[in-house]
């Protein structure tokens, strides 16, 4: 199962989040003495906590790291994946094989790049909710969905297409993007890049 | 209405959409939380507008602000109300909002359960699909209970992307809603199957899951996987089989030797490096499930190893941590294989990554030996002193205490070694890990009695040297040290050199800004050395000395009797006074050393940490019991343990009271215990800590010398590198000496080998420095040897501990809302739903599902017109509904006799695992499933029904089912005859009589008595036929109401040394029995039993009967012929039987409602009969119990000392109980539609309760 998949920036800005189990302070595990705010500070807490681990590894060492203490467990790794300006994580648990996922993270870079034509930390950041439906089908439920690229984007565009047919959620999408994509931002987000990717994956051969 | 339409797109131009707010929120680096702040208000009056376009924007809005960290739950209604929407585009906001902050504590979930309904049979397939990936994220039990039916449907849903997902969803459905695990099995099952592979691989991803936790229900899932494993060729679905094999093989040694061929293969062959690691960790594991030594299977592992280290020296830096991870698995097992890679692991401690360096370290841990243990350790130590993080180099620190502690300090040769390098770890700056340096000193200290003198002398440096550990208050974790090096020093005091020194360094000013657990530690063993030195002055008489000591412990005490700790106080001024009371004795002149001696006397025995655990509860000790009135929640907060050695300390102060006292305590302990284990606030203390230190009789002390060889260091300076070289030293000299002695051997005796195992480290020949003897732990007396590992309760995947393979009951349907509550199924109905799990191979399941479409259908309707009244009506009706349904299932699951069934499933697995040739024939094991429960009589019986010869029927139709062969493995009783002797044939007709059981009539004491199956047909020396009282009986020809097939299980078992064929088996018929004999048999043949029985074998066949009438019991001679053959001779034997058919065998357990069970009887169809049974002792549930299991009866409901009770015959008549017991009285009314049935039931039933 995957547990939890972040994608946050070089900063330890989150550009996605999203939790597959319930993550509460232990101390606090009893529900009734949970409010929503607290998981949601649980949420931010992980965040900084997988940053802090992830952050200070270099780019040549190992993508596995035996999770933090937040999500705990000596069942659980973090499997990472630097691209430029974004890390990203998955939390998962001993059922999964590590270089699978790490074989998966680079399905869904692949299929963001497709899909947002060669993707950038700005996509990532102005449409957030884009990513997570490309995400949902990938993995469901925590659970992996899909591995096929192609399949995967046939969908994700299926989706788009209706969505399209329906007007739509804003009247000018465009203009917003475009906008955006003029503007002159303090940090300026590099190419994520996909083309030079030195890690090497070891190849799953077709899915 | 136009109007307002083109107002709210007008005021939708005006709103902020998310890059808006994105990119607000980016232009507002200085005042992010106050621009958000607004953006909340602003979209709470979004919210508030009727324009779902412009809801739907804000709830995308805070599906960002969520990601942020803010608290958006206060929005979940309108979530709902976007989700609801007809829009996709909009649907898909509001499931993505709902799926990121929805979770079980959300109370609007319950509101969503129609309209997740609706979308799950929506006709677009992405409306399901989003209400599907919503749901994963935030399905509930209550969701899970309600839906799990119309997800099963989508199981089967014409597009794959439906399909994929439901399946996967099922996972989730199972973990909140365990019930539905096996009814949608056999569906999830199928879709391992699936042409689309999308979808097999949702089905394998789910079945692994499962299968993860609760193996062994799996097994018999072990072919299908193996034969997917052979053909797929999609790694994900690879990967996931190969894990899950590995976690099947534990169980199943036959499955690994299955196994490794194909994975050897694989791992040869792939060129995908995931799938070449799972398939060496699966191989692993089936190495070690089978490693009792196996000398064919060291090429595997040399394969393994070699393959991982190869991945350990790639480049890759993810390569070689997983190769090292696989490694440490291997070690646990083959250790001497992976210990002659010890150079590339050491080399991997020095690498640049951390995850690398702990997964070498981990390895490091089963490569030790007592050769080794000093260099490595010593290699340790410099990777202490070089380790930039704290983090790591704790961890450096717990594995060097690990490593050198393992298995009862197997591989330290020299303690003193040992201590000294526990001396140097509490040099470490900023550890956390002080206390457990502190319980290995007390522990080798404590358990090694030669090394005390030593510890002593290194403690007391420590303590005098106390300023360098608590000098920095970074530093604080270590001065736990401080802590064991006290109670060392004072415990041991007679080995101390001068314990007037240490004395004062114990009551130095400072010491009172240590933790107070720590200052009570030093009070107390200052009282001791205090009673150590006065002795010595004493002895000396030295009584000037004596009294300064006095008071030198006058003058410092009060500083700690200030102390702000109480225990710290009270020590301090009980001792304080003591000591003035001693003064004033001192200053009369008397002799006090001894008596204040006496108060320490007596050695503390190591307790081993389980220790408390395993006392048994005494007999007529209720530990739930409240011993006082409860207290009130408040008091219980303030329980919370403060250190934990403050506790221990408790421990020693009251282990020195009496025998009385300590048990007491200990029973009081229990119960605290206990409560704390209720306690959610209580947070458990580690149970390694809990040690007790038993006082022994008064024996003295044993003093060993130990003449030191090193002269005590200053700390600050590494004291444990001279053992290393004094070691190598020692053991130079001791290989030059056995080299001589070899030498002599050899010339002794040159032609005996040396020794077969002359690998690199004969670890045999280091003998330790110092002959020590580690003192074991003590256990209580009779402790209890379960090594219970306690479980986590909570894990929700322990209510998904399922058996698979047993068929569906009725009561385990998914719920399905219906209007009304359920009517009585007619038998007919029933048998669809028991043909469930076969549905799988059939074609003829198609119909069903159809009928369930159907029938889902109408519910649909339904709930259309349904959704026209408000959503909490509907919720609360269901909230009545469905618990009580819950309830019932449980009750008839428990009321149901285990069934026999599982055995076929698992004879499946055994036949496909055992490679032996196919068992003989097949024809016999082709009967129908079930077993027809057959009593026995072997006492002489009346004559049964004059045979009339009829055609037997033919059977092939209700074939292929259940081919395999039936394995069992019965306890052999061989019994030594003469075989000369034994010419013509015993009919052991009285003998068997005695020792037959009859049906149900076991006799056995109180709990639930084990209630057997099978029973007696008949036995002579050379044979025993055994009946199998299989409970389950169905009419497999459900057309033809006038004939029903019961299957007979006999177990035959050679009693004999000589070998038995051609067996024969032959019944006379009845005209309402026959034995079903193959087509074109006559009516008198016999039918050959398939399969010999070797001496002492017992094997089991089936035979199958047609029965006519079910309304009397029937009897049917028998005869069994075989061939006796012996080395000499061989002979014909024959054997006599009776079969006894009783109608309670003719009778299904059949689960039924209560309600359907009231509106049965009211039907007025049913004729009644009665029965009272005097003297009937037993308690009313074991009463109901053997009803249950020798009758076949399921309770329907009961209440105190009534129950009502169901079964149903294979014929469909309905037979209803009451049963009442008052004072050894049972009374039994019945019903039946079928009053001779009934009457014959009733028989069975007193005469089975006559018997006991």
């Amino acid at each position: 199962m995957i547990k939890a998949i972040l994608i946050f920036n070089n900063h330890g800005k989150p550009r996605l989040i999203r939790f597959y189990q319930y993550f509460l302070n232990m101390q606090l595990q009893i529900k009734h003495l949970c409010t929503n705010k607290m998981a949601e500070d649980m949420q931010q807490q992980i965040i900084r906590e997988t940053f802090h681990l992830v952050s200070k590894r270099d780019d040549n060492v190992c993508n596995f790291l035996e999770g933090g203490s937040l999500i705990g467990g000596s069942d659980y790794k973090l499997i990472y994946r630097h691209y430029a300006t974004l890390y990203f994580v998955f939390c998962v648990d001993s059922s999964e094989s590590e270089l699978g996922i790490l074989d998966l993270i680079q399905v869904f870079v692949e299929t963001l790049d497709k899909c947002f034509e060669n993707v950038c930390e700005l996509d990532l950041i102005f449409h957030m909710d884009k990513v997570h439906y490309i995400l949902q089908e990938v993995v469901m439920g925590g659970m992996v969905l899909e591995t096929n690229m192609n399949e995967i984007v046939a969908q994700v565009e299926l989706q788009n297409r209706m969505e399209k047919s329906e007007g739509g959620l804003s009247g000018a999408p465009a203009r917003a993007v475009s906008a955006v994509k003029n503007m002159n931002l303090p940090e300026i987000p590099r190419n994520i890049n996909i083309g030079d990717i030195n890690i090497k994956v070891p190849s799953l051969s077709p899915f | 209405m136009a109007l307002k339409i083109v107002k709210g797109s007008i005021d939708r131009m005006f709103d902020k959409n998310l890059q808006d707010l994105v990119r607000g929120i980016r232009n507002h680096k200085e005042d992010e939380a106050k621009y958000i702040s607004t953006c909340i208000d602003e979209i709470k009056q979004e919210l508030k507008q009727d324009n779902i376009a412009v809801k739907a924007n804000a709830v995308c809005k805070l599906t960002y602000l969520q990601m942020l960290g803010y608290d958006v739950s206060w929005a979940a209604f309108n979530i709902v109300e976007v989700m609801s929407s007809s829009k996709f585009t909009y649907k898909r906001i509001g499931y993505l909002a709902a799926s990121q902050c929805f979770h079980e504590g959300t109370d609007v979930i319950m509101l969503t359960t129609n309209q997740i309904r609706k979308d799950l049979s929506s006709p677009h397939q992405y409306d399901t699909g989003v209400a599907l990936t919503g749901l994963s994220c935030f399905v509930t039990p209550d969701l899970a209970r309600d839906l799990a039916n119309d997800i099963m449907t989508l199981m089967s849903h014409t597009k794959p992307y439906i399909r994929k997902k439901a399946v996967l969803i099922m996972y989730k459905v199972f973990l909140k809603y365990p019930e539905s695990l096996r009814p949608a099995f056999p569906r999830l099952k199928e879709k391992l199957e699936d042409p689309d592979p999308g979808v097999q691989s949702a089905a394998v991803n789910v079945i692994c899951e499962l299968a993860r936790r609760n193996p062994k229900n799996y097994l018999s899932l072990a072919p299908l996987f193996f034969k997917l494993m052979t053909s797929s060729t999609n790694n994900w679905v690879l990967i996931k089989i190969i894990k899950l094999f590995g976690a099947l093989t534990p169980l199943e040694p036959r499955l690994g030797k299955k196994l490794i061929e194909p994975l050897t293969n694989l791992i040869h062959s792939t060129s995908a490096m995931s799938l070449l690691y799972e398939c060496v960790n699966t191989v692993i594991a089936v190495l070690i499930s089978l490693s009792s030594g196996m000398p064919n299977h060291s090429a595997s592992i040399q394969l393994c190893v070699q393959k991982l280290r190869i991945l350990i020296e790639d480049s890759d830096q993810n390569l070689k941590y997983l190769g090292l991870l696989a490694m440490s698995k291997i070690l646990k097992t083959h250790p001497k294989s992976v210990q002659s890679h010890k150079d590339l692991i050491l080399q991997c401690l020095d690498d640049k990554d951390e995850s690398i360096r702990l997964r070498a370290l981990d390895l490091l841990y089963g490569m030790v030996s007592k050769k080794n243990l000093m260099e490595i350790v010593k290699k340790l130590m410099l990777h202490v002193d070089k380790a930039e993080g704290t983090t790591y180099r704790d961890e450096l620190l717990t594995k060097i205490i690990d490593i050198c502690s393992q298995s009862n300090y197997q591989y330290i040769t020299n303690f003193e070694w040992y201590i000294s390098i526990l001396v140097e770890l509490t040099r470490l700056e900023g550890t956390r890990h002080g206390h457990l340096i502190a319980s290995q000193m007390l522990d080798v200290a404590i358990r090694v009695k030669a090394i005390r003198g030593f510890a002593v002398a290194q403690m007391a440096t420590l303590l005098d040297n106390a300023h360098l550990l608590t000098g920095n208050t970074q530093r604080n974790g270590i001065c736990e040290v401080l802590y064991a090096a006290a109670w060392i020093c004072g415990e041991f005091s007679e080995h101390l050199e001068d314990p007037m020194q240490t004395l004062e360094a114990m009551l130095r000013p400072k010491v009172a800004t240590l933790p107070g657990h720590i200052q009570a530690v030093y009070v107390q063993n200052a009282a001791k050395l205090f009673a150590t030195v006065l002795r010595k002055h004493e002895g000396e008489t030295d009584s000037q000395a004596a009294q300064e000591t006095s008071q030198l412990l006058i003058d410092r005490l009060p500083l700690f009797v200030q102390s702000a700790n109480l225990e710290v106080q009270e020590r301090a001024s009980c001792i304080l006074q003591l000591v003035k009371y001693i003064q004033k004795l001192q200053q009369k002149n008397v002799e006090v050393a001894e008596e204040v001696t006496a108060l320490f006397a007596g050695e503390l025995n190591p307790v081993a940490p389980k220790a408390q655990k395993k006392v048994p509860i005494p007999e007529g000790l209720d530990l739930d019991a409240w011993i006082n009135e409860p207290p009130s929640e408040s008091e219980s907060e303030d329980e919370k343990p403060k250190a934990v050695f403050t506790k221990e300390e408790h421990k020693h102060s009251r282990s020195r009271h009496t025998e009385v006292d300590e048990k007491e305590l200990a029973r009081r302990r229990e119960v605290r215990k206990q409560e704390q284990a209720n306690n959610p606030f209580y947070i458990k203390a580690s149970p390694s800590s809990q040690k007790v230190y038993d006082a022994p009789g008064v024996e003295h002390i044993p003093v060993v010398q130990i003449d030191l060889s090193v002269p005590l260091k200053v700390p600050g300076m590494p004291t444990s590198d001279q053992y290393l070289k004094l070691e190598e030293e020692r053991q130079q000299k001791e290989k030059a000496e056995r080299k001589k002695k070899e030498k002599k051997k050899k010339r002794e005796k040159r032609g005996k080998e040396r020794k077969a195992d002359s690998g690199p480290e004969s670890e045999e020949d280091i003998r330790p420095a110092h002959q020590v003897d580690i003192v074991t732990e003590e256990m209580p007396e009779n402790a209890l040897p379960s090594d219970d590992d306690d479980k986590d309760p909570n894990d929700p995947h322990k209510a998904l501990d399922i058996d698979l393979d047993k068929p569906l009951a009725d009561s385990e349907k998914l719920p399905v809302r219906t209007h009304r509550p359920e009517v009585l199924k007619s038998p007919a109905e029933d048998r669809v739903n028991e043909s469930i799990p076969q549905e799988t191979n059939k074609g003829s399941g198609k119909e069903k599902k159809e009928k369930k479409k159907g029938k889902e259908k109408d519910r649909k309707r339904s709930k259309e017109e349904k959704k026209k009244k408000k959503h909490k009506e509907v919720e609360e009706e269901l909230l009545e509904s469905q618990p009580e349904e819950a309830i019932q299932s449980e009750e008839t699951k428990e009321a149901t006799a285990p069934p026999t069934s599982t055995s076929t499933e698992a004879s499946d697995l055994d036949f496909w695992l055992c490679s032996a040739p196919v068992p003989p024939a097949a024809q016999e094991e082709t009967a129908p499933s079930s077993a027809a429960a057959v009593d026995t009589s072997s006492a002489a019986a009346p004559e049964s029904e004059p045979d009339e010869p009829k055609d037997a029927e033919p059977e092939d139709t209700k074939s292929s089912k259940h081919k395999k062969k039936k394995q069992k493995k019965e306890k052999e009783e061989k019994e030594k005859k003469k075989k000369k002797r034994h010419h013509h044939h015993h009919h052991h007709s009285d003998a068997g009589g005695e020792d037959s059981v009859q049906n149900g009539t076991v006799e056995e004491e109180e709990p639930l008595p084990p209630m057997s199956n099978y029973s007696l047909l008949a036995e002579n020396s050379y044979i025993k036929m055994m009946k199998e009282d299989a409970d389950q009986v169905y009419d497999i020809q459900g057309n033809h109401q006038d004939e029903s097939k019961v299957v007979v299980s006999v177990i035959f078992e050679n009693k004999s040394d000589s070998f038995l064929k051609s067996m024969e088996f032959n019944v006379l018929d009845s005209l309402n029995s026959k034995l079903q004999r193959p087509e074109g048999a006559g009516p008198h043949d016999s039918l050959t039993v398939p399969f010999q029985l070797p001496p002492g074998v017992s094997n089991e066949a089936r035979f199958v009967f047609s029965v006519q009438s079910i309304v009397m019991p029937q009897k049917l001679k028998g005869t069994l012929t075989f061939i006796v053959k012996s080395d000499e001779s061989s002979t014909h034997e024959k054997l006599d039987f009776k079969l006894h058919f009783t109608c309670t065998s003719y009778l299904i357990t059949t689960p039924c409602y209560s309600d359907a069970y009231a509106k049965l009887l009211e039907s007025g169809d049913l004729k009644g009969s009665s029965l009272r049974l005097e003297g009937i002792s037993m308690p009313f549930h074991h009463l109901l119990a053997r009803i249950c299991f020798h009758h076949h009866f399921s309770v329907v409901e009961r209440i105190d000392s009534c129950a009502s009770m169901y079964s149903r015959s294979i014929q469909g008549h309905h037979v209803c109980l009451l049963v009442k017991t008052s004072d050894q009285t049972v009374s039994i009314d019945a019903k039946c539609d079928e009053p001779s049935l009934l009457g014959n039931v009733l028989d069975e039933i007193k005469q089975t309760f006559s018997k006991c």
